[in-house]
């Protein structure tokens, strides 16, 4: 009893000396984005650079590129978990429904994009958004095709969890038998009931899609990523500030995720 | 055969923006700038700044594999010694989430604003006779970079790796202990060999992590391309020497095959660990 209580009071500094020294590395550069957008010009703290950044008239009228990266990260951010949800739901049940010889192809191909990283996507995807172009226009919106493929692992993991925890064969069979055509089945019954699954799925969706940068920054699109960027080269003070304000709406979102179900974690980040 | 019907638009979907692409720089990689089979793509990676890069890209992400593997290892056991399902846990973790993703242009822009020129921890630095200034180590490879990566590989490393510290036994320590084995033979011959494969998998997964990163370093690095993702980058952006159209897809055809073979030991190991932990 003695040699346990030792060990506890041991592993209780251990613990204290290795969470400290770790957090102040984590804390410091936070610290540092702080620090360097309050300076006042002859020393001291102002909050100007702050006021600008929410000051919405001065962000229109002098700082159009980062109003532009907004507007145009918010439509990918709704256009990509559209179409992921609608892609990715059906087809996933569907295969469990009635197809459950091709689950494992359809893993493969979900999970296929973690091996490649985005630099060599944007490498093979130049000649697609030719096309893209020549189709449908310019648009930064119609990167959401190529950030699809970037969720694709993520949403795929997330949803099969959701799935593997109810019984969709009983509950479609059930409905079919009740005179439910799929449609019915997708929206009134499979849905509802893999909700938590489709809100971490698209949580994912948004923390990425907010984050991304380089396929945006290679295909000279915008995006909230490459705004910041370029912002950057102009005003440091203010890029810092929206780079940090940007990070903390990404953690409030994953923040949420943790209390949405058991808050299944992805194991692998994209986008560094 | 209606069946089928079903998964076409997911199967024409992954087609164009999936397999095309992978098929354009696989193909690509061996043709000319007229369409012609060569080989010349390939050799051409032979030049010293492509070699350099991939060098430069290996080493790289090994040394912040290995830093962030240890680091990383040691906050999760740390963690783990904590009350089970209590509050430090619960907000490591999910800061270590978030931090995971934090990459890119505003890691770049953090360093930048610590360490930078004028970097808080620079001006502080100079005050106390330490000049960091004066160079630009911050954007060479072999120093900033390694610092700025280490920064997302250690969170990376708490999510992959709690769960399998997590999977260690009160009970088998205290087996240990009645067999009158000290906390070094416990290491040694317990928890050491049971947690190895989850420590070299994990490593590994941090490898291809920092080879695949290309946002941070492009925020940070505005001259010259020392990594192969940004080598990459440049064949797209610019201008390219005539005859050498492909070669950024020989490159990326490399980083794939890199990636490919630490992601199948990858695999292998994780195989290993779901029989061991019985997760």
């Amino acid at each position: 009893m003695k040699l346990r209580a030792t060990r506890r009071r041991k592993q209780t500094i251990f613990r204290r000396v290795v969470v400290g020294m770790i957090g102040l590395f984590f804390a410091l550069p936070l610290l540092g984005m702080v620090e360097f957008t309050t300076r006042a010009p002859g020393g001291g703290r102002t909050l100007d650079t702050w006021a600008t950044l929410f000051d919405f008239n001065v962000i229109d009228a002098d700082y159009p590129e980062l109003k532009t990266g907004v507007l145009a990260s918010a439509g990918l951010v709704l256009l990509t978990v559209a179409i992921m949800l609608i892609m990715l739901v059906p087809t996933m049940t569907w295969v469990r429904l009635r197809l459950p010889g091709l689950r494992r192809t359809v893993e493969f191909i979900c999970l296929l994009p973690l091996t490649i990283p985005a630099i060599v996507l944007v490498v093979g995807l130049a000649p697609v958004y030719a096309w893209v172009s020549y189709f449908l226009g310019e648009s930064s919106l119609w990167l959401a095709f190529a950030y699809v493929v970037l969720v694709l692992p993520y949403a795929y993991r997330a949803l099969d969890a959701g799935l593997s925890a109810i019984d969709v064969k009983t509950l479609a069979e059930a409905a079919r038998s009740l005179g439910a055509g799929w449609p019915t089945v997708m929206w009134r019954i499979i849905l509802p009931n893999v909700r938590t699954a489709v809100l971490s799925a698209s949580f994912l969706s948004v923390a990425l899609v907010l984050g991304e940068f380089t396929i945006a920054s290679l295909f000279s699109r915008d995006n909230l990523q490459v705004a910041i960027n370029q912002l950057g080269k102009r005003d440091a003070s203010l890029a810092i500030a929206a780079a940090f304000a940007f990070m903390v709406i990404a953690f409030l979102v994953l923040f949420a995720m943790s209390f949405v179900g058991n808050g299944r974690r992805s194991s692998r980040p994209e986008e560094n | 055969m209606g069946a089928l019907l079903g998964v076409i638009p997911f199967f024409a979907y992954t087609m164009v923006f999936l397999a095309i692409p992978t098929l354009i720089v696989v193909v690509g990689s061996f043709l000319d700038g007229s369409g012609h089979p060569t080989l010349g793509n390939l050799t051409a990676l032979a030049q010293p700044q492509i070699v350099s890069a991939f060098i430069h890209s290996t080493v790289l992400s090994a040394v912040t594999a290995v830093l962030g593997a240890v680091f990383g290892a040691l906050l999760a056991y740390a963690v783990s010694t904590g009350r089970e399902g209590g509050q430090l846990r619960r907000i490591v973790s999910s800061l270590c989430g978030v931090l995971a993703q934090f990459g890119g242009v505003t890691l770049a822009f953090a360093f930048v604003a610590t360490v930078g020129f004028q970097g808080f921890v620079t001006l502080w630095l100079q005050n106390i006779g330490i000049d960091l200034a004066g160079s630009t180590w911050l954007f060479e490879p072999y120093k900033g970079l390694i610092l700025v990566y280490t920064y997302f590989q250690i969170p990376l490393m708490l999510i992959v790796f709690l769960p399998a510290v997590e999977g260690l036994r009160p009970q088998w320590r205290e087996a240990a202990e009645s067999l009158g084995g000290s906390t070094w033979h416990y290491w040694r011959h317990v928890a050491g060999p049971i947690l190895a494969p989850s420590f070299i998998g994990a490593m590994l997964l941090l490898f291809t992590n920092a080879f695949s990163a290309y946002a941070t370093a492009a925020a940070l690095i505005s001259q010259g391309s020392p990594i192969i993702p940004l080598q990459i980058g440049g064949t797209l952006s610019s201008e390219v020497i005539l005859g050498q159209e492909n070669v950024g897809k020989a490159m990326a055809l490399g980083m794939v095959a890199i990636v490919a073979v630490v992601m199948t030991l990858y695999v292998a190991l994780e195989r290993r660990t779901t029989k061991w932990l019985g997760r």
